[in-house]
């Protein structure tokens, strides 16, 4: 069985590695770090749950599928009618906007901010330098194909004002799109931005980004970000972020969206003073499988970190958090803070939960925790006592799970945008 | 006309019975006590009216102005304008208290076919009840139960019911717990609502509140059946001999 499945695995990775061989000469950038990564690619291939990082973690549901790229847009292209559709679900804004579809920056579509640089990847094709790590086979996957993407930087104490990253993804069963979107942000010293990145789509693609984030001295970032991926779509994302002293990294992730997804969280807290907080909740239905795993690697002393992550699953579905903490000797007075909660509204749906501590300081506080539950039928009936339907009793508990976390989110807009989010998940599902 | 007619209301909890045959009339614009010692049944037959899950209806009937009320679901009750004042009222985290009363108002409302009440309006409602009941507006801000003193909790149900306008309402031991300066604040707010259109079933174990609500008829429950009716100076004899008394008599 599982020799079946490396196997199918194994053809899904050849068929990326091949097309990187076909497009080599036309791809953009370094040749050797495409190289390297194509290297790695072939022999690690696509991560099996053999893989400790990938127990949870299957990513087989790729193998059966025909992926065409959009190999420098020869493959698979998001037409204009399905783009004004998936526009249309976008929510509405007024402000810069860069708009990608199944990978490309579409210049038409966008609307560039005046305060600060953006440009596309494919005309500044720069990868990440060794913090990246290139040896992990999806960053790798990535660095191999990447073709585009958002090269954003604010420079020193400019206020950004708000960024909307989307990104549309389109594709047929029988020929499915993939695409491997490199983002690349800075922000200089004193700089602040609210980047909100919302991803959406129909029918059968990959998305698989890097982003890269620099966060100069006392430099502040507020990350929003939506993951509503068509329901039959695969969304692996990996998010690098680098914060220099006093930097802050503020992020408030909804996941609702995608057949399978994982979102990997690194963070290299590297200057004192810096703290960092990755909010995440995950509404997961039918067959759906979604893991958020953050590793959280504190270098200098006086840092604070924050992960809470809340799971609501019903039907089949399942959730899956691996988070860790890493302290390095030099990062005393770290205060590091680790939540995993899940509620589970069916029988079926599970979650699998690790925590990982690793601290080599002596003087720290770090704390994790998590918890499992179901709704509490003392508070239903005490809402259906008031003459609040059933339905609408569950839909408000599940809000109330994830007050914490929406209500926290520093953004007006952004914190509509995942509300609605949240309003229009549970109106047509069974709860 | 009688709003609530118990027949030989029998219920068990987790295979036990604990109702063993209530028979009630409680008609229009009547507050009635009901008595009785620790384990005589009566949270059990307010759950049971308001219809709590786990209660189970061996047999007998009890009706709403005629309808079935143990076939409704329990928002249905509501909306037929049934409302339980909790003896431990539910602390609901992360649900603010405004949202969670308009919530409600709007969904009895709808259920009656009544129009929704807008934001403006409902916070008008809400805070002139307030006002009335001795309590904050600030009230309105915090989360539903979460971090209120046991006072604060049983004012909020009073809260709820005047917002809600029941014609029955059941307060389970609504006086436990509370100083006298907060009971007479609650019994204010019930008898408030007291007119023609309202009935009452007050559940206590204590003759204190009854000072404050004087009940037009006392029943007192014993093992799961009422023993005794009477007027309001039933309560005052309990009150001095006791139920080890009254069962002996009863016996």
């Amino acid at each position: 069985m599982s020799v079946a499945m490396s196997t199918a695995l194994q053809e899904a990775a050849e068929g990326f590695a091949a097309r990187y061989q076909r497009l080599a000469p036309r791809l953009p950038g370094p040749a050797g770090a495409r190289r390297r990564a194509a290297a790695i690619f072939r022999a690690r291939g696509l991560p099996d749950t053999h893989d400790e990082a990938f127990r949870f973690t299957s990513l087989r549901p790729l193998a059966g599928v025909t992926f065409a790229g959009p190999a420098l847009a020869d493959g698979p292209a998001v037409t204009d009618e399905v783009m004004r559709a998936l526009l249309a679900r976008a929510p509405a804004t007024e402000g810069p906007r860069l708009v990608f579809a199944n990978g490309r920056l579409q210049a038409d579509w966008s609307r560039l901010p005046e305060t600060f640089r953006v440009a596309s990847f494919s005309a500044e094709p720069v990868f990440g330098g060794e913090e990246i790590a290139e040896d992990e086979p999806l960053v790798a996957l990535n660095t191999m194909l990447a073709e585009d993407g958002a090269v954003i930087s604010v420079p020193e104490g400019v206020d950004g004002g708000t960024l909307v990253l989307l990104s549309l993804g389109a594709g047929e069963a029988g020929r499915a799109a993939d695409f491997h979107p490199r983002h690349r942000l800075e922000l200089g010293a004193g700089a602040r931005l609210a980047l909100v990145e919302i991803a959406l789509g129909e029918g059968v693609y990959l998305h698989n980004p890097v982003m890269e984030i620099g966060l100069g001295a006392g430099a502040s970032l507020s990350h929003l970000r939506l993951q509503n991926e068509s329901a039959r779509a695969f969304h692996l994302a990996r998010l690098h972020v680098t914060l220099a002293e006093r930097a802050l990294y503020d992020g408030y992730s909804l996941v609702c969206g995608a057949r399978l997804a994982r979102s990997e969280i690194h963070a290299d807290i590297a200057g004192e003073g810096a703290r960092l907080a990755v909010n995440v909740a995950q509404l997961l239905d039918g067959e759906r499988h979604a893991d958020i795993t953050a590793v959280v690697r504190h270098m200098a002393p006086g840092c604070s970190s924050r992960q809470a992550v809340k799971n609501v699953i019903t039907g089949h579905a399942q959730g899956v958090f691996q988070g860790k903490i890493a302290v390095a000797r030099a990062a005393q007075k770290t205060d590091g803070y680790q939540m995993n909660q899940a509620l589970l509204l069916s029988d079926e749906a599970q979650v699998n939960s690790k925590p990982e501590l690793e601290i080599f300081a002596d003087d720290v506080k770090c704390s994790h925790g998590a918890t499992v539950g179901a709704l509490d039928p003392e508070q239903l009936f005490y809402l259906r006592s008031r003459g609040v339907p059933e339905r609408e009793a569950r839909a408000m508990l599940v809000r109330a799970f994830l007050a914490e976390m929406l209500d926290g989110v520093p953004h007006e807009w952004g914190r509509a945008v995942l509300e609605n989010a949240v309003d229009a998940w549970w109106r047509d599902r069974p709860l | 006309m009688v709003l609530l007619e118990i027949e030989g209301l029998r219920a068990e909890v987790e295979g036990k019975e604990i109702l063993r045959g209530i028979d009630l009339r409680l008609p229009m614009g009547e507050v009635h006590a009901i008595m009785g010692p620790n384990g005589s049944g009566k949270s059990t037959l307010a759950y049971v009216l308001a219809g709590r899950e786990g209660y189970t209806v061996t047999g007998g009937s009890a009706r709403l102005a005629g309808e079935d009320l143990l076939a409704m679901e329990p928002e249905a009750r509501a909306a037929a304008g049934v409302f339980l004042a909790f003896q431990y009222p539910v602390e609901l985290p992360g649900v603010g208290n405004a949202n969670f009363l308009r919530t409600a108002l709007n969904a009895v409302r709808r259920a009656r076919g009544e129009k929704e009440i807008d934001a403006v309006n409902f916070l008008k409602e809400a805070r002139a009840a307030l006002r009335r009941l001795s309590m904050a507006d600030e009230m309105l801000k915090r989360n539903v139960n979460v971090g209120f003193s046991g006072g604060e909790k049983k004012r909020n149900e009073v809260f709820q019911m005047a917002l809600l306008e029941p014609r029955l309402a059941i307060l389970d031991e609504t006086d436990s717990g509370l100083d006298i300066d907060a009971l007479k604040i609650v019994a204010e707010g019930v008898n408030a609502l007291r007119g023609p259109d309202f009935s009452a079933l007050v559940i206590t174990h204590y003759q204190r509140l009854l000072d404050h609500i004087v009940p037009d008829k006392v029943h007192v429950l014993s093992e799961g059946r009422i023993v005794r009716s009477g007027g309001p100076e039933l309560a005052k004899a309990l009150e001095a001999s006791g139920y080890a008394g009254l069962a002996a008599e009863a016996a």
